[in-house]
């Protein structure tokens, strides 16, 4: 598995990551300030797992004086919606080892 | 893209195979033959027996969740960060079995609830297919 498809898994795998990124894909371009009124956690809490989503290429963010906003980068869950394609892939090899054996086993 | 994204929800493979449910249950479920078609695996067909799969590439940690012989097999799938559920169904037809392997994201362990929120995988999928509408 490629590191960048690992790396988007375990930002998404926690829970409060997953809900700030639903909310900037849902509400477009935000605040950290407004993110942080609904989050039900610290400002340093949510920059600290924006900065995770950043790293992760999830969220841009822009600078407008004091102000930092982010916004969801949709081309970054590439790799999440390759993944089924990949298990697919993965599972029907399976599905072949599994019917050779068969052909091979007694009743 | 959007279909893509429905499919994100879960991975689905079935097969008409000319086997009674029986061999292929034994396939399924004992660790010598689960080693030629799958991965290296500790399993017993418990409920809550714990047993790791094992390639090249890593492990899997799985745990038993349903065993109801020659019919239904259940397993959580830990891997990269991921937990999803595998469960194999078993249907007798005329001449052989309908073997259908569904996974899907993402158990209730992921679901942990955080300050009242609760994200799981799911719903979270159920977002996306929403969202990633005009990807291309």
């Amino acid at each position: 598995m490629p590191t960048a498809q690992n790396a988007l898994f375990r930002t998404l795998a926690d829970p409060t990551r997953r809900a700030l990124f639903e909310r900037l894909c849902r509400e477009g371009e935000t605040t950290v300030g407004a993110l942080t009124a609904r989050a039900g956690i610290s400002q340093p809490a949510v920059s600290k797992h924006l900065r995770v989503l950043k790293q992760a290429g999830l969220v841009h963010d822009r600078h407008e004086g004091r102000q930092t906003h982010y916004r969801a980068e949709l081309r970054a869950l590439a790799p999440l919606i390759d993944w089924t394609n990949r298990m697919t892939g993965f599972w029907q090899k399976r599905f072949d080892h599994l019917e050779d054996l068969l052909n091979r086993m007694d009743q | 893209m959007t279909s893509s994204a429905t499919e994100t929800r879960a991975v689905i493979v079935e097969r008409e195979l000319p086997h009674p449910p029986e061999k292929i249950w034994r396939a399924l479920t004992q660790p010598h033959l689960i080693a030629e078609w799958l991965m290296q695996a500790d399993f017993m067909p418990v409920v809550d027996h714990r047993f790791t799969l094992r390639a090249d590439w890593g492990t899997v940690d799985c745990q038993v969740r349903e065993v109801e012989p020659n019919r239904t097999l259940s397993y959580s799938w830990a891997a990269l960060g991921l937990d999803s559920l595998v469960t194999w169904t078993l249907t007798p037809t005329g001449n052989g079995t309908h073997l259908r392997m569904e996974q899907t994201g993402f158990g209730p362990d992921q679901q942990r609830a955080y300050q009242g929120a609760q994200y799981g995988w799911p719903k979270f999928f159920d977002n996306l297919e929403r969202v990633v509408g005009g990807l291309s």
